[in-house]
């Protein structure tokens, strides 16, 4: 589903990812593992479109296309998804409005016919429930005051309802409580799926325990330096990422 | 003498009383000319230009002109009065009978109209050149106490004519002491043209009277629409101002509201939104003359392609005014790297207890936002028109659902359609 190969990317000038390599296949969980700095989010902000990353080289394939050549909205009509890390306040925009127009948005682009409002409201009530979030949380701005496990819970909330094929969590456990996890991993699992993709990043092994990966790789220096089972999880919570340079062997890749 | 001055100085039919005014106003006008480039309040304008354009005063066909009436604001209304290019019609207004609420026409009462634009020839050269063209406008009163509960609509409306027209209309409207009213002034267009349109207005409100006004500008884009505005508060009295600008090729306010009495109260919500190269301007100038009066002004603009706005927020307290509370706050979106916005606050106090903010900014669109709508899958376009209605909403809260909605509207037309950054 997803070929990274030899990506090269730089951020004010400076080189974030070199040469990164990645493939996912359908129905996979991948977790991407790495230390401060390691290029975790840019990985994450360059699969979904955003500005100011220059790709200096390699590729992107998703699908069979070239993503780097698609805008943000059209890799999001396409299936990809980015759960934010921060997710964004948008004040005076009504959470529900907005993500009728994102849905609408999408399945126009793939040719399909738009939701009415009741078709679009019944399939938010199916998707809270799973989350257990407060419809209140439907009729506020978006993600405007949403506590931090709110907007979390908000992101995924989102994953739910637009079904995407390729889904990316940006450090989707930072800054949650354990039974703010819980819900979290609950959503995500509830959404695995044969034909559906994760890549999971964090900074910690906990959320792993909850969503558990097919694949762990670590990202260290702007590539993957290692790759392995979940097993690789628990040996970097145990020795910490300072282990990894001491084992560091050249070439390594996913 | 400009241009502009010599095509409306043409000999004209009217009373006696407002021949004389006219004489006045245009002979000052000749010997005064337009605004220079030095003076303050008029050195963003592009009067070079506009002085060299002529214009026919009046028009003559104005009773017969089409104007779709689903371009007139909907809802029940206490009496909606009708101008098209400045002329009353009949035809196209009602003006049932309301208790407490009287409505005259100045064409019935030129002397008494001569008596208002006298005064006006005090202002500066466009106050005389409304003065000059005057001819007719509206006196509304509500008397002590009346509560009138549906709004009065004042529209002008302008429609192509066989040239550039100009013309102006007088407005005066008394708030009886405890009275209520909700006014809507609405500048609309029936078709493109390039008329000059000028719009005088007093607002007496007498002490505990309470006026809702809303200013909806939406005039054809190559109009010219200059207004000024006066509002004087007793004690006790609110003026609260909802004022939305989108039209015109020029538009202009000038709108200066006195606090004088104990506990006056001015609140103002405003929004503009240009494109194209329109330029709008507004100035508030508010004076809190009495103590424990307030305002509290918050204003948005937006300007796209290669229009530019101009919002001038002045609000002076006198000495002696204690317990004064003044408020204001202006944020500006550019749009275009061609657009321009200047805003100006400006806060002069004198009194020793008083209640001051005040702060305006001018930025861009936030990245993080367009980008996060767009990861979900918003096109660029609708991701920017969200947010730009998002940002103009911020301050329509309180604005009656029937007007939000054409508001919304209008706002999600007007934005910019254009091609992606």
């Amino acid at each position: 589903m997803l070929k990274i190969d030899n990506l090269h990317v730089r951020v004010a000038g400076k080189a974030i990812l070199h040469g990164l390599t990645l493939h996912v296949k359908a129905g996979e969980v991948h977790a991407i593992m790495g230390p401060n700095g390691a290029g975790k989010s840019t990985l994450g902000n360059v699969l979904a479109g955003r500005d100011g990353y220059e790709i200096t080289a390699g590729t992107i394939e998703y699908e069979g296309r070239d993503l780097l050549a698609l805008e943000p909205e059209e890799r999001a009509a396409a299936g990809v998804f980015l759960a934010f890390q921060y997710p964004v306040e948008i004040p005076g925009v009504n959470n529900t409005y907005f993500l009728r127009a994102a849905l609408n948005a999408q399945r126009k682009a793939r040719g399909e016919a738009e939701l009415d409002s009741m078709q679009f409201l019944k399939k938010v009530r199916e998707k809270l429930a799973v989350l257990q979030l407060k419809d209140e949380l439907l009729h506020r701005a978006v993600n405007e005051g949403f506590s931090g496990g709110e907007k979390k819970r908000n992101e995924i909330f989102q994953l739910a309802l637009l079904e995407p094929k390729l889904a990316i969590l940006d450090e989707t456990d930072s800054g949650l409580d354990i039974d703010a996890l819980k819900m979290v991993a609950d959503g995500v699992n509830a959404m695995r799926d044969p034909a559906r993709a994760f890549l999971v990043v964090t900074h910690y092994q906990r959320l792993l325990d909850y969503i558990v990966p097919d694949v762990v790789h670590v990202l260290a220096d702007g590539r993957i330096v290692e790759s392995g089972d979940k097993s690789l999880a628990h040996r970097l919570e145990e020795h910490g990422y300072g282990w990894l340079a001491e084992r560091r062997v050249a070439g390594a890749g996913g | 003498m400009s241009a502009l001055v010599e095509s409306l100085s043409t000999a004209r039919v009217a009373p006696a009383g407002l021949a004389a005014v006219r004489a006045d106003a245009l002979a000052a006008l000749q010997r005064d000319g337009l605004p220079g480039p030095r003076d303050e309040a008029w050195r963003y304008a592009n009067l070079r230009a506009f002085g060299q354009r002529r214009f026919v005063d009046g028009d003559c066909g104005a009773p017969m002109r089409a104007l779709d009436p689903g371009t007139l604001l909907g809802g029940d209304v206490a009496a909606r009065l009708v101008f098209v290019n400045g002329v009353h019609r009949a035809d196209l207004s009602t003006t049932g009978r309301v208790e407490g609420l009287s409505i005259e026409r100045y064409a019935a009462h030129p002397d008494e109209l001569a008596g208002l634009l006298r005064a006006d020839l005090d202002g500066d050269a466009f106050a005389r050149l409304a003065a000059a063209l005057a001819i007719d406008g509206v006196r509304l009163r509500v008397a002590d106490g009346a509560r009138i509960a549906a709004p009065v609509q004042l529209v002008f409306a302008g429609a192509p004519a066989d040239g550039d027209v100009a013309w102006s209309l007088r407005t005066r409207i008394e708030v009886g002491a405890g009275a209520r009213l909700a006014l809507v002034e609405h500048h609309l267009a029936g078709a493109p043209h390039a008329h000059f349109g000028n719009a005088v207005a007093d607002y007496d409100i007498a002490p505990g009277g309470h006026l809702d006004l809303l200013q909806l500008q939406e005039a054809a884009d190559g109009a010219s629409v200059i207004r000024r505005g006066t509002a004087r508060l007793a004690a006790g009295a609110a003026l609260v101002q909802h004022a939305v600008e989108l039209g015109a090729q020029w538009a202009r306010q000038d709108f200066r509201v006195r606090l004088e009495g104990a506990g006056a109260r001015f609140e103002s919500r405003g929004v503009f939104a240009l494109h194209g190269r329109q330029q709008g301007e507004t100035r508030l100038d508010v004076l809190h003359a009495a103590g424990d009066t307030a305002c509290d002004i918050a204003w948005r603009g937006v300007a796209d392609d290669r229009s530019r706005g101009v919002f001038r927020g002045a609000i002076t307290v006198a000495a002696g005014a204690d317990g004064a509370d003044a408020q204001l706050g202006n944020k500006n979106l550019l749009l275009s790297p061609q657009a321009e916005i200047d805003t100006q606050p400006v806060l002069e106090i004198h009194a020793d207890e008083v209640k001051a903010a005040h702060g305006a900014t001018v930025g861009q669109l936030d990245e993080a936002a367009l980008f996060y709508l767009r990861s979900r899958g918003l096109p660029f376009e609708l991701a920017r028109r969200v947010l730009v209605a998002a940002f103009c909403g911020s301050v329509l809260e309180r604005l009656d659902p029937v007007a939000r909605a054409r508001v919304d509207a209008l706002l999600a037309a007007r934005l910019p359609q254009a091609e992606a950054a």
